[in-house]
């Protein structure tokens, strides 16, 4: 029916391009046009379709709430939580579409033929009303091209609006992100105080789970305390970043400073080549050879190590890093102007004296801004950490224990199944939102910083 | 020159050297890293691109098969019952072996041999009530074994493949009726809880469907939103934000992305779960942001005096850049979409949250069929502890590295053959 519909419109406007065009040939004959005959072809299939898509795009979208309240009205002398209305109308709705299983109460099965008669009014008026548009803003745009009104303009006012509403869409990527973490980590905040996620120290959102029920607030308090997670993530990116900035650094640093141009053009993109590989695989990896490997070595001299250690998720996370900060460093030595190095050079100093004493130093923001996007990727990683730390949330400082990170238990809450409503499928949320905040903050120091470190040098 | 100005420069060049030196271990160690990981990723799982057959005889006999008409037809034979003849195909290999034990012979062949037997015979319908060699997927144990993987020389306890089941692969080996042969099934089967039967074939098509979702999203999107901003966006606060935000987004963990997908794609749009469509536009949030500055840095790229010649020839600002700027852009932005969506053809864990890592045993056909994708499968496999499946993971890691791989050469080329250089 609505694919029906919007090919209708798209092929009208189609054929309304081709009509405009040879309207313009006409009128070439008698009068001198205003703009090139194509644009008449556009003007007509922009008035044909916009007006004709946007009403149907709002009304799909605000449809099915409206029918929902019409269908809830005979509802609400019952009072009725939001929850059961919620269930009723789902009821409602499959019973409509014939996949209902249950028992069929009269009321019920009244409300479903309510629900089938409002729907038929519905779609009959909604294409009515498409119709009635699209004739309406046709004849509208006919009669402008047969007064031979200016054409190119508002064709290409109409364009740079549907570039401006394009991007909108990130900002509206943004909003949704925001939305979708508040919405339910409000609900989450509602059953848990704040407080207690923020700094409890005991994670054990399966603890809550009741059948058929509500949890015991009891348990609640001491179930959600998210310090144990914030702990684990940061120093599972500590241990990264321990193998990643040394490594990368350095190897950023020789690739600017001392290779050759052979050994620059083959081992810069090889180590980038680290960045590119899936998380998923360094996750395979690092369970399956780094972690017995730590885990015999740590035996061989004589420690116990669980063989699902931070440091192995840490380590494999590092080597992921490398070519991060390695690039970004590389980028950021280089545009270091060449007079500094000239003018350490004829003071008689060595090559590595510049770089310590003189580039380092000049190019030091941009380097504290690449490792802050490092981090900010480590403290965002999931799948090393789901795959190869374990799930229990340690609160430990011990490398070789196991511990788990806000991603991790975001994959464990939300893996198989969700239940919306319930306080364990929120707490999920609430971490998001956590680690959403940690990683923007992050970020726009970050990229603050290494925009002043560019305008210093430009 | 004294001593201890001698000294100071020896010193000092010692210093030059180590520190040289640091930033060759750092590189050597980088390049190792990648060495080792691709070596390990290799030899384990070269050895799935192999499959073990067992070779046996088997007898459509009629009666066994209770077919009762003279000349069946083809339902006949789909209808007829095979579970005699197979068994009997296997227990013929020993024929000494007591009944209550069978299932020890049975076990070395994958629980699909019935309709392996009765697939030969819908294939070759005149091998009715003949004698006939056939071929049938070993078990994942056997397979290892075949394979070397499996030692052997554990305590039968703790082995999975009992003393009696592997003098028998030793006879069978003997005579030859092992087989290794390429592992077609790998690329054509769907996802299995069995070892040897699990393929690539329903996760390879969620991850096509996928990415060609997140395509059809984020490409238009992508292109018409860089257009706008590198062309026509005014300089205020509101353009100034759009590109903070932006840029901001490129940052996001994706697992936030999955939340978005979980919180408004399936909880309010109700889109359907597990499926390549809620996957794909999940993915194509993600690829917004990078396709956006890709296309930027390449409409940035376009020299102004094209703009100009364009302009001074009486072209209005759009046809100037739909007609000139844009296309003189699109290598740059197509590399660029293609980097993205390799980007996005690794992830995992957003499309873990919005459902895609239901077992799905059926190839999906269209993008809102529930499917896995090539990460996602990866992840699966190698939560089970079935060693089969470790060789599995390896292999699927092969053929997700060799795609990427192709899409960045892809990209490369597009870059190299079709960009103008401008100097």
């Amino acid at each position: 029916m609505n694919l029906i519909l919007v090919t209708f419109i798209i092929l009208l406007a189609f054929t309304s391009y081709y009509f405009g065009r040879k309207k313009a040939l006409v009128i070439q004959s008698s009068q001198r046009l205003t703009a090139l005959p194509k644009f008449y072809g556009y003007y007509l299939a922009a008035w044909c379709a916009a007006p004709a898509l946007i009403i149907f795009v709002l009304w799909s979208v605000f449809e099915p709430s409206i029918v929902k309240t019409f269908i809830l009205q005979d509802y609400t002398d019952q009072n009725l939580t939001k929850n059961e209305l919620q269930l009723i109308y789902t009821k409602v709705k499959a019973l409509a579409v014939g996949t209902y299983t249950g028992n069929i109460t009269n009321f019920l099965d009244e409300s479903a033929n309510k629900y089938i008669q409002l729907k038929g009014i519905a779609n009959s008026a909604k294409v009515a009303i498409i119709l009635a548009i699209l004739i309406f803003s046709l004849s509208f745009a006919y009669r402008s091209v047969q007064k031979n009104d200016r054409m190119r303009e508002p064709v290409e006012i109409f364009l740079k609006w549907v570039l401006f509403v394009a991007s909108l869409g990130a900002v509206l990527v943004t909003i949704g992100i925001i939305f979708s973490l508040l919405f339910e980590a409000i609900r989450f905040f509602q059953a848990v105080k704040i407080f207690d996620f923020i700094f409890g120290t005991h994670w054990y959102p399966a603890k809550t789970f009741v059948r058929d029920g509500q949890p015991d607030p009891e348990l609640m308090k001491d179930a959600f305390g998210a310090v144990p997670l914030f702990a684990g993530t940061f120093f599972i990116a500590f241990i990264a970043m321990c193998v990643a900035i040394p490594i990368g650094l350095l190897s950023g640093i020789y690739l600017s400073e001392y290779a050759g141009r052979g050994v620059r053009k083959y081992a810069k993109p090889i180590i980038e080549i680290l960045a590119g590989i899936p998380t998923v695989v360094y996750g395979f990896f690092a369970a399956l050879t780094v972690g017995p490997f730590v885990k015999e070595i740590g035996n061989a001299m004589g420690l116990e190590v669980s063989s699902e250690s931070a440091l192995a998720a840490g380590a494999v996370m590092g080597v992921m890093i490398i070519p991060f900060i390695s690039s970004l460093s590389d980028d950021v030595i280089t545009a270091v102007p060449q007079n500094l190095r000239d003018g350490s050079y004829a003071m008689g100093a060595t090559k590595s004296e510049t770089v310590k004493k003189v580039i380092f130093p000049a190019a030091l923001p941009g380097i504290v801004g690449s490792i802050l996007l490092a981090v900010s990727r480590a403290v965002g990683e999931t799948m090393i950490v789901v795959m190869a730390s374990g799930l229990a949330a340690n609160l430990t400082m011990n490398p070789l224990e196991s511990t788990s990170t806000i991603t991790a238990q975001i994959v464990v809450i939300l893996i198989g199944d969700q239940q919306f409503g319930d306080p364990k499928t929120q707490s999920a949320f609430a971490l998001g939102i956590s680690l959403f905040i940690v990683t923007l903050f992050l970020n726009v120091i970050a990229l603050s910083v290494v925009k002043r470190y560019r305008e210093k040098y430009e | 020159m004294n001593n201890y100005k001698k000294n100071l420069l020896k010193k000092r060049y010692n210093a030059e050297r180590r520190f040289q030196w640091y930033g060759k271990i750092a590189i050597g160690l980088a390049l190792t890293f990648l060495a080792v990981f691709m070596f390990q990723i290799f030899s384990k799982g070269y050895s799935a691109f192999q499959k073990t057959w067992i070779v046996t005889e088997v007898h459509y006999d009629k009666e066994l098969l209770l077919i009762d008409a003279e000349s069946p037809s083809k339902d006949d034979l789909e209808n007829a019952d095979y579970y005699d003849v197979a068994y009997k195909a296997m227990t013929s290999l020993d024929p000494g072996l007591p009944e209550e034990e069978d299932r020890q012979l049975i076990q070395m062949v994958s629980y699909k041999y019935e309709t392996e037997v009765k697939d030969l015979l819908l294939k070759n319908p005149d091998f009715l009530g003949k004698i006939v060699p056939i071929k049938l997927t070993a078990s994942d144990d056997v397979d290892q074994v075949h394979k070397g993987n499996y030692p052997r020389d554990i305590p039968e306890k703790n082995r999975r493949v009992n003393d009696y089941q592997l003098q028998i692969y030793d006879m069978l080996n003997e005579r030859g009726d092992i087989l290794s042969e390429f592992n077609i099934s790998f690329f054509t089967n769907p996802d299995s809880r069995e070892a040897e039967l699990a393929g690539i074939a329903s996760s390879f098509m969620g991850t096509v469907f996928s990415i060609l979702v997140c395509l059809a999203f984020s490409f238009p999107i992508a292109v018409l939103a860089a257009i706008y901003l590198e062309e026509f966006a005014p300089k205020n606060k509101f353009t100034d934000f759009i590109e903070v935000n932006i840029n901001n987004l490129a940052a996001v963990p994706s697992i936030v992305f999955g939340l978005l997908g979980l919180g408004i794609l399936l909880a309010v749009f109700n889109l359907p779960r597990s499926t390549p469509l809620v996957g794909g536009i999940t993915l194509s949030l993600m690829t917004l942001p990078t396709i956006i500055i890709a296309a930027r840095a390449s409409l940035k790229a376009v020299p102004p005096s094209i703009r100009e010649a364009a302009l001074a020839m009486g072209a209005s600002n759009m046809q100037t850049t739909m007609h000139h700027t844009v296309p003189l852009s699109m290598p740059g932005t197509l590399s660029g979409t293609i980097i993205g969506l390799a980007q996005a053809l690794g992830e995992t864990a957003p499309l873990i949250l919005i459902g895609m890592v239901a077992f799905v045993n059926t190839i999906p056909g269209t993008p809102v069929d529930p499917a896995a994708s090539l990460p996602v499968q990866i992840y699966i496999w190698s939560e089970s502890a079935e060693r089969g499946f470790v060789e599995k993971v390896s292999a699927c890691i092969m053929v997700l590295l060799a795609f990427l791989i192709l899409m960045n050469l892809a990209a490369q080329i597009v870059r190299h053959k079709f960009e103008k250089k401008w100097s």
